[in-house]
């Protein structure tokens, strides 16, 4: 837990902390702080309060007793406190939401853990589950084949052998051939991610799987190097790096998905809808194919370089219009 | 944080808990050591307090004990407070762990967290939930500032006002939604539900909307219809066009690799000059293509149809503009 904790939040771990040590019988104090992410003197200062509630009228007690001598906690009255509080709808709503993604995924082991858990979770959390109905993830795995792709690759993962990818490379307009060793299927965002270990470039690559034009599993073992460590995906896909470049662009109001679609490090609104932003990248030839997909709806700033790349290569393009003029194809289909 | 809140609240709890009956507000004061001997001051204490316990979620009862009492008095019956008996295997465990995972950083983390905790709280071994599937990763994110409120609303059947902008707008309009749901699709946030000044169902993109979300209603003001299924929605409004168009297109031999995927033949282009191919692909609407086919430049020219080969040359001159 991180910042001010409030006193209902206090409240909320006092509640579970009787029940905790209830259903436990004995346990460490080291391991109860550790479990509820405080420390130890914040643990203490928790039993010390429970231990001290006092209740006045009709005639005084003390409906909690417990002790924790030599580091172990044991409570001996509890009172009505020794069950955990039901879910509360946010919470029930967070599992099953995040429960019913995950049960959409493809992979090869059965499904049946995940379908227990919902039902079990439903039928505890009672009410408190209905609103979860209102929330739904759909991830995108469907269409292209990206859903084989993924069974694939955990299979692959789970069989523990290194895989051959024909990867697309939009930015470049490249088909690559690498093989990879793959450690993880990411689904961040919707959309799903092969994470291993590319024996080409030599590190962790992330490969998205619509962009996967082949996919064959080989005879070969992975064999990922002690260094060949998952990302922290919390920490979010798309690192800055300090080779990369800023680019500057500013966008019309038809050109404002820019924004949506790709991250950003800063973003202004100008009048009539209009955006300025700055992109970070490490490679600007996607940014040039961008600029000539926007058309009038983008103009890159600066980098001045990369401004010039752009205008050479939408004359390039429009010199093939005149040079390649329309002759009248019959569509074949 | 008040160290003195906490234990009056904690105080409370138990002492609801401890009672059959119910009890009035006054002998809850007698009981619960820490409320203000002024009647005025207790009196908005108790209101916080019992604000406070909803919002936790601990099932406030109020009632009498006897038809003809006076006051109105209050309790918390065990069976509705507690979490019910909730046994879980190895493997389900498993599962959970990876589930509670999936919103890390983002706006339902925090619930997430405290459930695990209430369940670990029912006895399930925090190690328990360690040996996840090791090779998914599930994430789900909510950047959009516009989740928490329309979460909330959603929660609790409240209508709401917001301004959005539609794609390529330049100018926000007002919208009031009663929202039927929040759904995720593709990795984007929406929110599908029943606008009012348009008299008709609508979805909206989380990132579009553009400002603070209001509400304009009491909690349990809005109905949502038997049978309103809001993934059917927003599943709608999302889909793809089908591809009805064909269009032919000089491709530089090597280059093009995004065009020749899913194109329906490539041929080496006999016709023209050397080192292009001819490829023939199927599309759905001009402006997309055409922004997809400028993404190519120079190793890609629009033979056919004229109007997709206008609307790339104007991109292109847009470029130059």
């Amino acid at each position: 837990m991180t910042g001010v904790v409030t006193s209902t939040e206090r409240l909320q771990r006092l509640l579970a902390l009787v029940p905790y040590v209830v259903s436990r019988k004995v346990v460490g104090l080291a391991e109860t702080a550790a479990a509820f992410g405080v420390s130890e003197r914040a643990l203490v200062d928790d039993l010390n309060l429970l231990w001290c509630v006092e209740l006045r009228a009709p005639d005084p007690y003390c409906p909690i007793d417990l002790s924790y001598e030599g580091g172990e906690i044991v409570v001996s009255q509890a009172e009505s406190m020794g069950r955990p509080l039901r879910l509360a709808v946010d919470e029930a709503s967070a599992l099953l939401v995040a429960l019913r993604m995950l049960a959409e995924l493809p992979g090869p082991e059965d499904r049946s853990a995940t379908s227990r858990l919902i039902a079990k979770l439903e039928a505890a959390a009672g009410e408190a589950a209905s609103a979860s109905a209102q929330v739904a993830v759909q991830v995108d795995l469907h269409g292209d084949g990206t859903e084989g792709l993924a069974a694939q690759v955990r299979a692959a993962i789970a069989a523990g052998r290194r895989v051959h990818l024909r990867y697309y490379v939009p930015g470049r307009d490249e088909a690559t051939e690498r093989d990879v060793d793959p450690m993880r299927l990411l689904v961040v965002e919707g959309r799903p991610y092969l994470e291993g270990w590319c024996l080409r470039a030599e590190g962790m690559r992330l490969f998205r799987l619509d962009r996967v034009l082949t996919l064959t599993v080989l005879d070969q073992a992975a064999a990922p190097p002690p260094e060949a460590m998952p990302v922290d995906v919390d920490q979010g896909l798309f690192r800055p790096s300090p080779g990369d470049v800023h680019v500057e662009l500013e966008l019309s109001a038809q050109g404002r998905w820019v924004a949506e679609d790709y991250p950003c490090e800063s973003v202004t609104d100008l009048p009539d809808g209009r955006l300025r932003v700055v992109l970070r990248t490490p490679d600007t030839g996607w940014v040039r194919r961008l600029a000539l997909r926007l058309g009038e709806d983008g103009r890159v700033i600066s980098p001045p370089g990369l401004v010039a790349e752009i205008r050479d290569a939408a004359t390039a393009a429009l010199a093939n219009y005149v040079e390649l003029p329309a002759v009248r194809h019959r569509p074949l289909a | 944080m008040s160290k003195r809140k906490t234990e009056r609240l904690l105080g409370l709890v138990v002492c609801l808990l401890s009672t059959r009956r119910y009890l009035t507000a006054d002998q809850i004061r007698q009981a619960v050591p820490g409320y203000p001997e002024q009647d005025d001051l207790f009196k908005r204490m108790f209101e916080r307090d019992k604000e406070d316990l909803r919002d936790l979620g601990v099932p406030l009862e109020t009632g009498l004990n006897h038809p003809f009492d006076d006051d109105l008095g209050y309790r918390v019956r065990q069976q509705a407070y507690e979490l019910p008996e909730l046994r879980l295997e190895a493997d389900e465990a498993a599962v959970l762990g990876l589930a509670a995972r999936v919103w890390q950083r983002a706006e339902l983390a925090g619930a997430a967290a405290g459930a695990l905790l209430k369940l670990r709280a029912a006895g399930m071994e925090a190690g328990d939930e360690r040996p996840a599937p090791q090779d998914i990763e599930p994430r789900l994110g909510t950047p959009e500032p516009a989740f928490g409120p329309l979460w909330e609303a959603v929660r609790d059947r409240r209508p709401v006002t917001f301004s959005h902008r539609a794609a390529g707008r330049s100018e926000p309009q007002r919208r009031e939604l009663e929202p039927w749901g929040v759904v995720n699709r593709h990795g984007r946030w929406y929110v599908a539900g029943w606008d009012r000044g348009r008299e008709d169902t609508r979805v909206f993109r989380l990132s579009r909307i553009v400002g603070a979300v209001k509400f304009c209603g009491p909690p349990g003001s809005v109905t949502v219809p038997d049978g309103a299924d809001v993934r059917e929605l927003v599943r709608d409004w999302d889909s793809a066009p089908a591809r009805e168009h064909t269009a032919v297109l000089r491709v530089r031999s090597g280059a093009g690799v995004g065009l020749r995927r899913h194109a329906v033949s490539v041929s080496p282009d006999e016709a023209g000059p050397p080192g292009w191919d001819l490829v023939t692909t199927r599309f759905a609407n001009v402006g997309s293509f055409a922004d997809y086919a400028a993404w190519f430049g120079p190793d890609a020219v629009v033979l056919d149809p004229p109007d997709l080969r206008e609307a790339v040359i104007a991109r292109l001159k847009g470029v130059l503009a």
